[in-house]
Parts: C-alpha cells; structure tokens; sequence
C-alpha cells in the first residue's frame, strides 16, 4: 500500500476512480440480488432460493 | 514454447485507472458473448421472468469478462511481444498480473454463485465450465503447446449460446447445441485467417499458431476444409425447427460468400511474406498480398453476427420456422 500523503495526484485521482468503479459494482450487486430476491419470492411464494 | 520467465512485462508505467480495469474484461469478446448468448436465451422459447433473463446475461457477460481478466494475467508476458496485445494494460505495466488475477477470480466466483442462485444450476454450471475452460484449458494448458489451440479452445467462445439457453429452460437440446457447433467450427477460420497475417507476432511470441508451426499454404488449406463444413452446419438450423426462411436466406447466402472467400484465399500466397500489416493500429491495413486472408476475417464477423441476429430477429418476431424436430 502507498502513503496516501505521498501519493502524487494523477495516482490520487486514479485511486479515487478505481474506489468509485468498486463502490458502483458492489451496490449494483447489492441491488441485483435484492432485485432476484423479490422476484423468486412472488414468483414462488416461500420456497424462495 | 514460451519462457514466461524470460518474458520481461514493462514496469508499473502510471496508476492504473477504473478503465484499465474495464479493458481487462475484453468489453468487445464480452459483447460477442452476450449476443450469442441472448440468442440461446431468446431462441430457447422458454416462459423466464424478463428481470431474471436479463440476470442470466448480466452473469454471462460478467464471467466473459472474468475469465478474460485471467487470460490476460497470466499472457501477460506473451502480449507484450505481441504489436496486437502489447498496449493491454498488464503488459504495458498498468496493472499487475496478480491484480488481473484477482479481479478475475473474483467476478468469476460472483457471475457463477449468481448464476446458480438466480437462474438455475445448469446454466451455472456451464458457465462455470466455460470460464474454466477458456481461463484453464485454451490459456494455460493449450495456447503456448499445439496448433490445434484455438480449434480446442474455441469451445470456449461456443458455450455462451448454450448457457443462455439452459438459462431460459433449464435444458441442453440438440438445437442448443447446433448453435455450439456453429461458433465452434466459425472459430478456427476466423482465428487462422487473422494468423496468417500476424503470424510474425506469434512466431516472436513462440505461440504456435498454425500458421507458424505448418505454414501458410497449410493454413489456407485448412481454412477452406473448416469453410465447407461450416457452410452447411450454418443452414442446419433451418431445418432443425430453430430458423426460418430468413435465416435460410441469410445462412446460405453468407454461407456461400464464406467458401467463396476461403477458396479465394486458399488460392492466394497470403501468409507467404512477412511484415504483411502496414499500420500497427490498424488490423484491417494489410499488404495486397494478404487482402484475401483480411477479407474473410472481416467477413467472418460479419457472418457470424447475421447468422445469431437472423435467430433472434426471427424469435423476437415470432416468425415460424421452416420445420424439424423441434
């Protein structure tokens, strides 16, 4: 891991991207499986998964 | 045949951005994917909740991309010999190998356990196979042993069709598998017919190609054989139950355009000369000589996405097709 204080800011703003990419997949998983989750539930009543 | 060892990858060149990462899942591969694999999904005719087809996609392109970001942790050292390969970001120093390898594994594990939890067990497992087989078999067992590399390998690239039908019905028919086929015996001549004018590359990447290990005159005979077979195995599904009269339309007319090409190439010295690309960026800028074996790699696109998108037209618009065992 490198120092954030020494970090340079090309470096900087590309962490910041990669942070951002990462936070934007997780929650769409997040959404995707609460999403699947309702879907299995109306559709199969309380057997869901 | 290749040295990994003494294959130098280029020193952390900058900080990799979000779209080094995105560039490792191969966004234009995983477009292919989808398709076919929508097509299968589509041409399965199977009652799906559209919010789950479009799941069972979502984890198809997510395990493209995986098994993608694999291939190019571990070729690294391969594509950077390599004037087509040598700008992907593990070998231009922008992302390390074994970061590529974990983002590959992770949305390998993730596209999978979705899969089989959303869609079916089937369809995971298929997926599951498809990505160990290209990330497994083709990457590490096949590309740096045999000329016969993509012909195995290229199993790979035909399983998505199949994935997404078993996502939509839960089975694997015959017609699932006739579109395995299709890709299948597409992806030798395609591979070869762009190897053939790029073989210095793989010769200098000590990928044995088979232009590089039984020459060009062999390659274009090859080509021509896997053409003939093709061309038919293409107009199967017309009478298979799958297609209709466009898709009869379509596949024998590109069909026939695809042997036209092949024997034009097979007639041609293309492959014989080196330094046969005129633009590094460029894959389409060829010399004269090897236009023949340009042409059918770019017709061999062209083909293969009227064939799926002829399927899947004719799906979407409930149009009968033209009989068979359906």
């Amino acid at each position: 891991m490198s120092d954030p204080k020494s970090e340079d800011q090309p470096a900087a703003r590309a962490r910041r991207g990669r942070n951002i990419l990462l936070a934007l997949a997780l929650g769409a998983f997040v959404v995707v499986v609460f999403i699947v989750t309702l879907v299995k539930l109306s559709a199969n009543g309380p057997q869901g998964f | 045949m290749t040295d990994r060892a003494a294959c130098a990858i280029e020193p952390m060149a900058r900080a990799a951005t979000w779209r080094d990462y995105v560039a490792l899942l191969k966004p234009r591969v995983m477009s292919l994917v989808v398709f076919t694999a929508l097509t299968g999904l589509v041409c399965a005719r199977a009652p799906i909740n559209p919010i789950l087809a479009a799941v069972a996609v979502l984890c198809i392109a997510v395990g493209a991309g995986g098994s993608a970001a694999l291939n190019m942790a571990y070729d690294g050292d391969i594509d950077a010999m390599m004037r087509r390969t040598r700008g992907r970001p593990v070998p231009a120093g922008r992302v390390r190998a074994a970061d590529a390898l974990a983002l590959g594994v992770t949305l390998s594990l993730f596209s999978v356990a979705l899969m089989g939890l959303a869609i079916n067990s089937l369809a995971a497992a298929l997926l599951a196979a498809t990505i160990a087989f290209y990330a497994v078999v083709y990457t590490v067992w096949l590309k740096r042993r045999t000329p016969q590399n993509i012909v195995i390998g290229g199993l790979a690239g035909a399983l998505p069709p199949l994935v997404g039908w078993a996502a939509a019905s839960g089975t694997a028919p015959l017609n699932a598998w006739l579109l395995v086929a299709i890709v299948f015996l597409w992806t030798p001549p395609h591979f070869w017919a762009l190897s053939l004018y790029t073989r210095e590359d793989y010769a200098k990447a000590g990928v044995p190609m088979m232009p590089v290990v039984r020459g060009a005159a062999a390659t274009r005979r090859q080509i021509l054989a896997y053409a003939l077979i093709l061309a038919p195995v293409g107009v199967a599904p017309a009478f298979t139950g799958l297609g209709g009269a466009a898709y009869l339309a379509v596949a024998a007319g590109g069909g026939a355009m695809f042997v036209a090409l092949a024997a034009r190439l097979a007639m041609s010295r293309a492959g014989d000369l080196a330094g046969e690309r005129t633009a590094d960026g460029d894959l389409y800028a060829v010399k004269a000589a090897s236009a023949p074996a340009r042409n059918l790699f770019a017709f061999s696109i062209l083909y293969l996405f009227l064939l799926f998108a002829a399927l899947l037209g004719e799906h979407l618009l409930n149009l009968p097709p033209l009989g068979g065992w359906r």
